[in-house]
C-alpha cells in the first residue's frame, strides 16, 4: 500500500511540472485561438537567458528582472512582427507561423548563448522527505507549490483586474471586444508576455532538474496530452490534466510497465489522452464549441 | 606587343586557375554529418571541434597525410538518421575528383539506416564505439567498422571493473547488477553480453528501461530501491543521464556504485547533476583532460594561433572534444596505411576498406602521434572490425574527470562467439555468404 501511495503522490507532484508547461499554452490559446508551438522554445529561451546572465556574474534577482524584461520585449516583437500581419488568417496559418517562430527562437537563443548544457541551481535540493514510509521529493513539492501560486496569481489577474476582464472579453468574443474599443493588439502582447513568464518559471524548474539545454524545449511534448485531457482553454483544466497524466503514467510504469517491457511513460500519456478524446473531446474543463451549420 | 600582352594575360589566367586545381587534386574528401543544433548540439559542438582541429593540424602542421591534404566538409543533420542518409547519398560519389574512402556516420541510428546501402556501394561506414555490435565480424559486414569499443565490450569492461572493485570475479556470484538503459536500439544493444556475463559469473542481471527523453524517472528508481542492486550500470544518453543521477541521489543510491557507459560519461552528463554526480564513474575509451601530448601540440599550433573550431576554449580537452580528436586520428592513421599501400592519392571505398582493415596503432605509434594514454592500442583485421575493446575508467570529482585505471580489456573469449552467432544469423536472414579474407588478394 505504501508503494502505491508513494507512486501516486510522486506522480501527482510530477504532474504539476507538466501543468506548468501546459498553462503557457492555455493562456495564448484562450486569448487568440492560436496553438503556440513555440511555447517550448520560449521556455528554453527564458531559462537560457537567466543562466547566461548568472554565469556572467549578474545576481539572481537582477538576472530574473532582465530576463523578464527581455521576455516582455520578445512578446511585443512577436505581436508586432508575426501576429499583427497575420490577423484574420486561419488558425492553421497562425499555428504554422508559431512553428517557424520556434525554429527562429531556438536558433537565435543557442546562436547567441551557446548550446552547452548549463547547470542551474535554484537552491532547492532534490532531497527526499519521509511521511512515515512514504518518500516525497522536496523539489517536486516546491514545484507543486509554485504551480499552485501561479494558478492563484493568474486567477486574480483574470478576475480582479481591468486587464484580466478585457482579456476574458477578447477570449469570449473577439469582435465584440473590438467593438467595445478593447485594444486587441495590446491584449495579445500582454498574453504572450504572461505566457513567456509562466514559461520562464517552468523552464527554471525543469532546468534545475535536468540542466538547461535544448531538450528543455521538448518538455512541451508532455503538455499536449495534459491539454487534451484538461481542455485547451482552462487553467484549472491544465492543472487537473497534469495531475492525471503525472499520476497515470507513474502508476502505469510501476504496475503495467513490467508486463509490457517497461519504458511506457511517453506513450501511456497519449493513450490516456486518446481515451479522453473519445469520451470528452473538449477536455474535462474545455469549452464545447457549437457551430452553426 | 599588344598580342604579347594578351597572350601573357591569358597564360596568367590559365595558370592561376590551373594552380589551385593542381593543389586540390590530391586532397581526400571527408564529409562530416554533424549536429551543431538540436537536442544533441551540446555534445556535437565539441565533437566537431575536436575533429576539425585535428584535421586542420594535420593539413597545416604536417602538410597532410603522406602529403595528401584533407578536404573536410560539414553537413548539419541535427542527429537525424534520415538527414544523414540524405548526406550520404549526396556525397557518396565524392567531390572535386576525390572519391569517398569512408563515411563517418556519427550516430548508431544512422549506421543502422546505412548498413545495407553502404555495403552495396562499397563505402566503409565508420562509427567508433557505436554501430551494430555484430558488424565487428568483418566477414559478414565488410563495410561496417564499429571501431574501438563495441556495445558488448562496454558491458564486459563494466563488469570487469566491478569485479576489480569487489575483489575478484568469484565475488560477483550472488550480486545484483542492474542496468538502467535508454529504451532504444542503443540502450538495448548490450543486453546479450550482460546476460552471458551474468550466467558466467553468477550475478543477477536486472534490466530497467527508461523511455526517451527520460526526464522523469521516479518509477524506475522506485523499482531499483525495491530490488536493492549492489551495482548499477547506466546506459543512458542526453538528459536521461542527468535525471538518472539526480533521481539516484534522491532515492539514496550511491553515485560511487554507478558506472556509466561511453555515451553517459561526458561533462554534459555530470555538470548539470551537481553534487549528485560526485563519485560517479564512466567507461572512457575517450578519456577527458588535456594531459596528453596531442593537446600540447594542438594548443601550440591551433588554439594559441586562433585557428581552433572550439567556441569556448575552456572546453578544450572535454570528453566530447577528445572523442572528435580520437576519431579523426583513427581516420588519419587508416588513410596513412592506405596511402602507403596504394600510393599518396585519394582512396576510393574499396581501398578505404583495405586501409581500415590493415590499421594498426601500437604503443610506439601512439607516442609518435601524441595519443599515448588517450587512445588504446588498436589492430583492425578483416575479421575483427573493432580492434580494441578496452576502456579506462574515469570518475567525476565535482569539477573534472579523474582517471582511475589503465586500459581494461573486455572478455573477448566470451563475446566473440556471441558476435559470430549474431553475424551468422544476419547473414542467413539476408542471404549473405561470409567472405574468406585469407583468400582475398589486394
Amino acid at each position: 500500500m505504501n508503494m502505491f501511495l508513494e507512486t501516486l503522490i510522486g506522480g501527482l507532484l510530477a504532474g504539476t511540472m507538466y501543468s506548468l508547461v501546459a498553462i503557457g499554452f492555455v493562456l495564448i490559446y484562450k486569448a487568440s485561438g492560436v496553438f503556440n508551438y513555440a511555447q517550448g522554445s520560449l521556455l528554453l529561451f527564458g531559462a537560457l537567458t537567466f543562466v547566461t546572465l548568472t554565469d556572467q556574474g549578474v545576481p539572481a534577482l537582477g538576472a530574473i528582472a532582465l530576463t523578464i524584461a527581455l521576455l516582455i520585449l520578445t512578446a511585443i516583437a512577436i505581436e508586432k512582427l508575426l501576429l499583427r500581419p497575420l490577423t484574420n488568417r486561419s488558425p492553421m496559418t497562425l499555428f504554422m507561423a508559431t512553428l517557424g517562430l520556434s525554429y527562429v527562437v531556438e536558433g537565435v537563443a543557442q546562436g547567441i548563448m551557446g548550446s552547452q548544457v548549463r547547470a542551474l541551481n535554484l537552491g532547492i535540493d532534490d532531497l527526499p522527505i519521509f511521511l512515515g514510509d512514504i518518500m516525497i521529493s522536496q523539489f517536486d513539492l516546491i514545484a507543486a507549490a509554485v504551480a499552485l501560486a501561479i494558478v492563484v496569481v493568474l486567477s486574480l489577474l483574470f478576475n480582479r483586474t481591468r486587464i484580466g476582464i478585457q482579456l476574458r472579453g477578447v477570449a469570449d468574443d473577439t469582435r465584440a471586444a473590438l467593438s467595445l474599443g478593447i485594444d486587441i493588439n495590446r491584449i495579445w502582447q500582454i498574453v504572450w508576455a504572461v505566457a513567456g513568464l509562466v514559461g520562464l518559471v517552468a523552464g527554471l524548474l525543469w532546468g534545475a532538474r535536468q540542466g538547461v539545454q535544448f531538450s528543455l524545449s521538448l518538455v512541451v511534448l508532455k503538455a499536449l496530452p495534459v491539454l487534451i485531457i484538461g481542455g485547451f482553454t482552462s487553467i484549472p483544466g491544465a492543472i487537473v490534466g497534469g495531475l492525471i497524466v503525472g499520476a497515470g503514467e507513474s502508476l502505469a510504469e510501476t504496475y503495467i510497465g513490467p508486463y509490457l517491457g517497461g519504458g511506457i511513460t511517453p506513450w501511456f500519456a497519449y493513450v490516456l489522452a486518446l481515451v479522453f478524446l473519445f469520451i470528452r473531446p473538449a477536455g474535462l474543463f474545455g469549452e464545447r464549441q457549437i457551430e452553426r451549420v | 606587343m599588344k598580342r604579347l600582352l594578351v597572350a601573357a594575360f591569358l597564360a596568367g589566367t590559365l595558370l592561376s586557375s590551373f594552380a589551385p586545381a593542381c593543389a586540390e587534386e590530391v586532397s581526400q574528401y571527408i564529409p562530416l554529418p554533424t549536429y551543431r543544433v538540436g537536442a544533441y548540439a551540446s555534445s556535437g559542438e565539441l565533437w566537431w571541434g575536436g575533429e576539425r582541429d585535428y584535421f586542420r593540424y594535420i593539413n597545416e602542421v604536417e602538410g597532410g597525410v603522406e602529403g595528401v591534404k584533407l578536404n573536410y566538409e560539414e553537413f548539419e543533420t541535427e542527429w537525424s538518421p534520415d538527414r544523414t542518409v540524405e548526406v550520404y547519398e549526396r556525397v557518396k560519389a565524392g567531390k572535386d575528383g576525390s572519391p569517398l574512402a569512408f563515411f563517418f556516420t556519427h550516430g548508431t541510428p544512422a549506421t543502422y539506416a546505412l548498413l545495407e546501402k553502404a555495403a552495396a556501394d562499397k563505402i566503409p561506414l565508420i562509427d567508433p564505439a557505436g554501430g551494430k555490435t555484430e558488424t565487428v565480424d568483418g566477414t559478414v559486414f565488410p563495410y561496417a567498422f564499429p571501431l574501438l569499443f563495441s556495445y558488448y565490450s562496454q558491458a564486459s569492461t563494466g563488469i570487469n571493473y566491478i569485479a576489480e572493485k569487489v575483489g575478484g570475479f568469484d565475488k560477483l556470484k550472488g550480486l545484483k547488477i542492474a542496468t538502467v538503459y535508454h529504451d532504444s536500439a542503443y540502450g538495448r544493444a548490450s543486453q546479450p553480453a550482460v546476460d552471458a556475463l551474468g550466467r558466467k559469473y553468477g550475478f543477477e542481471n536486472i534490466q530497467i528501461p527508461v523511455a526517451d527523453p527520460g526526464n522523469e524517472q521516479s518509477p524506475q528508481w522506485r523499482q531499483i530501491r525495491e530490488q536493492k542492486p549492489d551495482w548499477l550500470f547506466l546506459r543512458t544518453w542526453g538528459v536521461s543521464t542527468v535525471v538518472a543521477l539526480k533521481t539516484a541521489q534522491r532515492f539514496g543510491f550511491p553515485a560511487d556504485h554507478i558506472i556509466g557507459d561511453v555515451w553517459a560519461g561526458s561533462e554534459s552528463d555530470v555538470i548539470p547533476a551537481g553534487t549528485a554526480a560526485i563519485g560517479y564513474s564512466a567507461l572512457a575509451p575517450y578519456p577527458g583532460g588535456t594531459d596528453f601530448e596531442i593537446h600540447k601540440r594542438l594548443k601550440a599550433e591551433i588554439l594559441d594561433k586562433g585557428k581552433s573550431d572550439l567556441r569556448d576554449q575552456k572546453l578544450f580537452g572535454a570528453v566530447n572534444y577528445n572523442i572528435g580528436l580520437v576519431n579523426a586520428a583513427l581516420a588519419v592513421e587508416a588513410l596513412r596505411t592506405g596511402y602507403k599501400h596504394f600510393g599518396a592519392r585519394p582512396l576510393n571505398g574499396e581501398e578505404g576498406r583495405w586501409a581500415f582493415e590493415h590499421l594498426t596503432i601500437d604503443d610506439k605509434r601512439l607516442e609518435e602521434i601524441g595519443f599515448k594514454g588517450l587512445l588504446q592500442q588498436i589492430r583492425i583485421t578483416p575479421t575483427d572490425h573493432e580492434g580494441g575493446g578496452a576502456a579506462r575508467i574515469q570518475s567525476w570529482d565535482g569539477e573534472k574527470w579523474v582517471l582511475q585505471t589503465d586500459w581494461i580489456k573486455a572478455d573477448h573469449e566470451l563475446l566473440n562467439p556471441l558476435i559470430k552467432e549474431g553475424a551468422a544469423a544476419y547473414a542467413k536472414e539476408n542471404g549473405i555468404t561470409p567472405r574468406t579474407p585469407e583468400t582475398e588478394t589486394n
